[in-house]
């Protein structure tokens, strides 16, 4: 498997990493994938009062694409509006990756992470519970 | 002009620690070999001229010394492309030469491809295959192996070492049990040789598989012991043409090869005895390091009956791909049968029990002849920081940390 140098710098540089505090009204949770399957993705936002992503995090279980996948989606989320931030397609992180077909995946991994944490945050905003997002049983 | 022949291992940049995949070739076995490639390049089965003849005494005596690894006769000896072969040779051979007294083999599903798929092809041609499973730590039960010998039974075939795991099987118990009951018994001792003792006569071998390129000899040549006394094993050949090896396989001998086979045998023979301690003394510390510098590293296979130079671990929480790539200066095997497209977790593992998760991220590190206490420590290093860096950005390590059983987690599935 030879890798993009986008991708090997995200791998040995990734942006973002870390977590937010879950439980706060203004952050966004989504955990995606399966230990089973070779990749989990755990992606976080925090939005300020205009609906702009003020910060990203990310930690991510799986290849190297995977964990690219994750941290430049965090790259292009902050300073992103949320309802642009819905916008983003997996083909995007495909192209900027370079991705060869097995590791499209990863991609669509990372956009599916992204809407489930602006799924959260606007579960939050609307006053109920987070449901779907926290997957802990 | 032609190249200088180089007597050393290359200068690496890159610490080669899948000695299990392959070796490289001892100096001393690619000196030997050289003449028979230019001077002495005659046909073994040439009869009439001194061409011949040198090939055939050099042939002759590589046959010596391999058999006094096995400490087997000679004649024993048929020699062939690599053990591949020589499995197909021994498994086929036998299907096919005692069709008529029973079609029931048995075998375990950790072995190799090479004895798996031959007895898969035989299954799909009528023969009933006993699938035997494994416990944790790779060993079959020998109370189940003796109750599915029937009356229709005549083979059994399991490995001296596996190839993942190193977990050694009990040849001489296995062997008197087949020999009780009247079966042959085969076994692939491709990753054993100069690893551990092999005798023919005291663990009861009737078929032995071995390689030279797993022991410090050239690519492409390996050999089938054949027991010729009690009993006398008999096989159908699988390569029809000038009947080469007492008509068991066809084809003019890779009279090179096999020198270096030869001499490859003839220094594990007589260096066994110092290169086993030495080889477990490093694989110990490799171990040692990396289950004291990070936690819930777990070993697969059985510490207690295992190659000396062979460790593998599971890293949990960390993806083996991620980790294969963040160690990129370590030559290693995976737990992942990465074949580029699929990444089907090993299927040893998972006989062993292991889940997915656990085998993908689990790492073979096997030592050899040439690595050094440095490269050990280096590795280790490496690996250790690797898994860490790793850890701190999983979700899975941070979920364990705050207690969450990950069983437990309902996960989005794709
Ligand atoms: C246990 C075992 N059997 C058989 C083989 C195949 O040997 P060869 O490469 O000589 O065909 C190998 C090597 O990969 C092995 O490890």
């Amino acid at each position: 498997m030879t890798y993009s140098d986008k991708v090997l710098d995200h791998y040995q540089n990734p942006r973002n990493v870390g977590s937010l505090d879950k439980n706060a009204a203004d952050v966004g949770t989504g955990v995606v994938g399966a230990p089973e399957c070779g990749d989990v993705m755990k992606l976080q936002i925090k939005v300020g009062d205009d609906g702009r992503i003020v910060d990203a995090k990310f930690k991510t279980y799986g290849c190297g694409s995977a964990i690219a996948s994750s941290s430049l989606a965090t790259e292009w989320l902050k300073g992103t509006h949320v309802d642009q931030a819905a916008q983003i397609k997996n083909t995007q992180i495909v192209e900027e990756l370079s991705l060869p077909p097995v590791k499209i995946h990863c991609s669509v991994l990372a956009e599916d992470a992204i809407k489930a944490a602006i799924e959260d945050w606007r579960k939050k905003q609307a006053g109920t519970p987070a449901a779907g997002s926290q997957v802990h049983a | 002009m032609t190249e200088p022949v180089r007597t050393e291992p290359a200068i690496r940049e890159t610490v080669y620690m899948d000695y299990s995949a392959t070796t490289p070739c001892d100096p001393r076995v690619v000196q030997r070999m050289l003449p028979y490639f230019t001077q002495n390049f005659g046909n073994a089965a040439s009869r009439s001229h001194q061409f011949g003849w040198t090939a055939e005494a050099a042939v002759d005596q590589a046959r010596q010394e391999v058999a006094a690894l096995l400490h087997a006769h000679e004649k024993e000896i048929i020699w062939t492309s690599g053990s591949t072969e020589a499995n197909n040779l021994a498994i086929k051979g036998v299907a096919q030469m005692y069709r008529q007294k029973g079609n029931h083999m048995i075998t375990a599903v950790t072995e190799h491809k090479a004895v798996l798929d031959t007895m898969k092809h035989l299954e799909g041609e009528g023969f009933q295959i006993t699938w035997l499973p494994v416990d944790r730590k790779g060993h079959v039960d020998l109370e189940q192996l003796a109750a599915a010998i029937t009356d229709q039974t005549i083979l059994v075939s399991l490995m001296a070492a596996n190839n993942e795991t190193g977990t050694i099987h009990p040849l001489a118990t296995i062997g008197a049990l087949c020999k009780q009951k009247g079966v042959l018994f085969h076994t692939d001792a491709t990753q054993a040789t100069g690893k551990m003792e092999l005798n023919v006569d005291t663990q009861h071998l009737d078929l032995v598989s071995l390689s030279a390129h797993k022991m410090y000899g050239p690519k492409g040549v390996g050999c089938l012991y054949v027991r010729r006394k009690n009993p006398r094993v008999r096989l159908t050949a699988q390569m029809d043409g000038g009947g080469h090896e007492r008509g068991m396989r066809s084809g003019t001998l890779n009279v090179t090869g096999i020198i270096g086979m030869g001499e490859a045998a003839r220094i594990c023979r007589t260096e066994m005895a110092t290169e086993i301690p030495h080889l477990a003394a490093l694989r110990d510390r490799l171990q040692q390091r990396l289950l004291a510098g990070i936690p819930d590293a777990v070993v697969n296979g059985d510490e207690a009956a295992r190659l000396p130079h062979l460790t593998n671990i599971s890293f949990p929480y960390v993806e083996g791909e991620s980790l294969i790539m963040g160690i990129k200066e370590i030559a290693v095997s995976s737990g992942s049968a990465c074949t580029s497209a699929s990444l089907e977790p090993s299927y040893v593992l998972k006989s062993l029990g292991l889940n997915d998760e656990l085998a993908h991220s689990s790492i073979r590190f096997s030592l050899g002849r040439f690595t050094t206490t440095a490269e050990v420590d280096f590795a280790a290093d490496r690996v250790i920081a690797e898994v860490l860096r790793l850890r701190a950005m999983s979700p899975l390590w941070e979920m364990v940390q705050d207690g969450i059983d990950l069983s437990q987690v309902k996960w989005t599935v794709h």
